[in-house]
């Protein structure tokens, strides 16, 4: 594939409040993961454990919307090092389900979860909503990535599949229009 | 209550084609329509209930909970904005003791926001028990409410005031004005019931169809399709039972002219129908009309009765054995999709005003799948005129492409908002003259549906060869917030009006009203102004006319006062998004933690 005469393209990766499920999708592209190897170079990413930004990056692949406050401010921090945000999966692009809280105050869900759910029976029983400087803060609601910062791709499914996340970012790796087939993006 | 609903439906012998009908006595009778009549309609049908419940929750007039004794329905039109509907509607919502979306406390008052009533150049305007009510006034809002309590009917609050023309006719009497500013030489000029009925009568059917042909009529509900070769169409389509609708859902805000002319010249329309009847070979017409008009029953039925009696509708018209031609009314619900040709077919049908996919085309398979041509009001009185006075008469009035006269429905910002029926051709500065219009911002040309045009274009001609329109002209004045008093006003006309088949339309008509308001607010980032660009050319995508049109407010006035938008646009780095607010939205959370839980 590509010759080593352009400098590699440096990715950065995350998830917010998403399941992990788009990262194993990253990963299920199987052998093909030595290509990405030769076409790119990781950089913050639970996927090498690189905790900060230690450059700037090419492409900020976001998994999973915004919950709470630390959330915000990694995907803000990712919007200032990447050149290029993708969303990939449902959560990323429209909240998934951790919004489907959306509807409900989140007084109710906090209470729900914290004091009166079958499960906690009596093990609150000081009744405390957990908070501390240490935790992120919860947000009102979901927030899908593109109400918080501008994405410049979005690769739909839950997750979406390892060959579309491949395709993906082999485009944009190499700058080529991605061949979007009708059973892209036909899911019925 | 299943003996009223019993008897209803034994009117209508049973049959579910005629659910609309059925569910309007229904209500009428009952006030709203229960779950229990929803049940109960449907097994007396014998149809499941869910065809029963569909029906019911798409029309905006079905009330699927009681909605007051008097039920007001005030317009939330544009034009009912610029002339002091917020006072208005305040007025009513503190003497009722209720805001919109409610009933009073006593039962006895509903207030509801409704899309414009076809009375744009006399708002604001309301329906009360379907009484229209116009240019009404916090005074005369709060003296409504009042005698409404005071067990006032309303027939007796309405009073003497009656408006010209048939308007006072014993069976209308009706406060709405015609406004009649200009007649033209085709539809308002004089006019003999049954002159044209004695020439058709003399030609073959082919022969009338030749004639429309000849004079290029072309439709007048918007789209401006030929009605020649719409009728060979329908004539050619296998199948002995055909159909003739008139279209009189006039839906597209700020558009009144077909009540103008249905309550001047009833029999012009029915005679055009019969002709229409004749050329295609059908026997059956219907009047699809909408339920904002609904004043004019008893004056419609009584000129069909007339008609009857002076054989120009029924059996043997004008004489000629086998020319047999009637027409029903059929009443609309509150839907603007059903104006749409297919959609209107459905309701006629007893079902939601959902679009057909096309083709078949209704000319081919329409009502009941037979044959149906649809044609607009003024199209159907265009044609009588050309019988009478022949097609070289009507191809001298007009321009190249766009023969005979236009009815403009012209409102907003001007001296004299009314109706001016005018050639094609004339440009908008002839009518902004004509109307007493100065310091115009903008003009919306269409309606909603159409363009947004910005004073640089007022040299246009109003022609489908240039600026199309149904004919509706809005004035906007120099003093209006054309962003936040217009342009908003029409997204949330489209998000609640579309049917919500297709998923653009579903899904942007209400995705761009958050972006416009977001922008409104200061809240809006430059790329927003693109994605609404972008989303425009996926409406295009939309199975009807209503989604395709639907972001045209937004991509005109983007295209005509850009400046507008980007005045609000917050400049800067356009990588973060302005209406995100983290302080706002961890207050909630705050506010959970702060407290000690009992
Ligand atoms: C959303 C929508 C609403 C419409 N509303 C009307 C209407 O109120 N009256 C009308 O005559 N045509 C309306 N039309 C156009 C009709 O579909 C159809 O083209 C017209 O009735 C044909 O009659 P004509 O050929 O005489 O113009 C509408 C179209 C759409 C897409
Ligand atoms: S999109 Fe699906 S797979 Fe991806 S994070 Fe959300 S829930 Fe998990
Ligand atoms: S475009 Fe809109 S109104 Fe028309 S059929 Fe589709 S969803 Fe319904």
């Amino acid at each position: 594939m590509a010759e080593n005469t352009m400098p590699k393209k440096i990715i950065a990766t995350t998830s917010l409040a998403g399941c992990f499920g788009c990262h194993m999708s990253l990963l299920d592209i199987d052998e093909r993961l030595l290509e990405l190897i030769e076409l790119v170079e990781f950089n913050k990413s639970p996927i090498n454990d690189i905790k900060e930004f230690t450059k700037e990056c090419d492409i900020g692949l976001i998994e999973g919307g915004c919950c709470n406050d630390e959330n915000v401010h990694t995907l803000i921090s990712f919007r200032q090092h990447c050149k290029v945000l993708v969303a990939v999966g449902e959560c990323a692009i429209m909240g998934g389900l951790p919004a489907l809280r959306n509807v409900i105050p989140l007084q109710e869900c906090l209470a729900e979860a914290y004091l009166h759910g079958p499960t906690v029976a009596d093990s609150n029983p000081q009744r405390i909503i957990p908070h501390d400087s240490d935790l992120p803060k919860i947000l009102d609601r979901v927030y899908p990535c593109h109400e918080v910062v501008k994405m410049d791709y979005f690769i739909p499914g839950c997750a979406p599949r390892a060959d579309l996340i491949w395709d993906a970012l082999v485009a944009l790796v190499t700058g080529q229009e991605l061949k979007l087939t009708y059973d892209t993006f036909k899911f019925d | 209550m299943e003996k009223t609903i019993h008897a209803v439906i034994n009117k209508y012998n049973g049959d579910e084609t005629r659910l609309m009908d059925i569910l309007l006595d229904i209500q009428a009778e009952l006030g709203y329509l229960s779950d229990a009549t929803i049940a109960c309609v449907a097994k007396t049908l014998n149809i499941p209930q869910v065809n029963v419940e569909q029906t019911a929750s798409f029309y905006h007039f079905f009330a699927r909970a009681p909605r007051g004794a008097c039920t007001v329905y005030l317009n939330d039109s544009v034009v009912a904005g610029f002339n002091g509907r917020a006072a208005v509607a305040r007025a009513f919502e503190e003497a009722a003791g209720c805001s919109f979306g409610q009933v009073s406390p006593d039962g006895r008052i509903g207030l509801f926001d409704t899309a414009c009533i076809g009375m744009s150049d006399q708002e604001p305007a309301a329906l009360i028990n379907d009484e229209v009510f116009t240019s009404l006034t916090p005074a005369r809002a709060r003296e409504l409410v009042a005698g409404l309590r005071a067990g006032q009917t309303v027939a007796a609050l309405k009073g003497d005031r009656l408006g010209d023309g048939q308007n006072a006719h014993p069976l209308v009497r009706a406060m709405v004005r015609n406004n009649i500013c200009r007649r033209g030489a085709i539809v308002f000029d004089d006019y003999q019931p049954g002159a044209a009925l004695r020439r058709v009568v003399a030609m073959s059917s082919s022969e009338v169809i030749a004639l429309v042909k000849a004079a290029n009529v072309r439709g007048r509900g918007g789209a401006g399709f030929p009605t020649g070769n719409k009728w060979e169409f329908a004539r050619r389509a296998p199948g002995d039972v055909k159909y003739i609708f008139c279209n009189a859902d006039e839906g597209e805000p700020g558009t009144f002219k077909d009540r103008v002319i249905l309550t001047e010249l009833p029999q012009l329309v029915f005679e055009g129908m019969a002709i229409a009847g004749y050329a295609v070979g059908a026997q059956q017409g219907l009047l699809y009309i909408r339920n904002e008009y609904r004043y004019l029953r008893a004056y419609l039925e009584q000129t069909l009765a007339d008609l009857r009696a002076h054989h120009q509708l029924g059996p043997s018209i004008a004489g000629q054995a086998g020319f047999n031609f009637d027409v029903k009314i059929q009443f609309g619900a509150g839907a603007y999709v059903c104006g749409e040709e297919s959609a209107l077919i459905e309701s006629a049908e007893g079902r939601r005003g959902e679009p057909r996919d096309r083709p078949p085309f209704p000319v081919e398979k329409g009502y009941l799948q037979r044959p149906t041509v649809v044609n607009n009001v003024e199209t159907l009185c265009s044609v009588v005129k050309v019988i009478l006075r022949g097609p070289e008469w009507y191809n001298s009035l007009g321009t190249a492409e766009s023969k005979g006269t236009k009815v403009l429905s012209v409102s907003g910002d001007c001296a004299q908002p009314g109706i001016y029926e005018v050639a094609w051709g004339l440009t908008v500065n002839d009518i902004l003259k004509m109307a007493g219009a100065q310091d115009v911002q903008a003009v919306q040309v269409g309606g909603p549906s159409g363009a947004c045009i910005a004073p640089a274009e007022f040299n246009r001609k109003l022609a489908y060869e240039d600026l199309a329109t149904g004919g509706a002209l809005i004035v906007i004045g120099r003093q209006r917030d054309l962003l936040r008093d217009v342009v908003l006003n029409f997204a949330r006309f489209f998000r609640e009006e579309s049917c919500g088949s297709c998923v653009p339309c579903r899904a942007l008509t209400g995705m761009s009203q958050l972006v416009l308001e977001k922008i409104i607010a200061g809240q809006g980032a430059p790329r927003d102004l693109d994605r609404l660009l972008v989303w425009a050319t996926l409406m295009k995508r939309n199975r009807c006319g209503l989604g395709q049109t639907a972001l045209n407010p937004i991509v005109s006035t983007i295209k005509n006062f850009r400046g507008l938008y980007e005045q609000r646009i917050k400049a800067g780095d356009d990588r973060f998004e302005p209406a995100f607010d983290l302080a706002a939205a961890v207050q909630d959370y705050e506010a959970a933690v702060a407290v000690p839980q009992e």
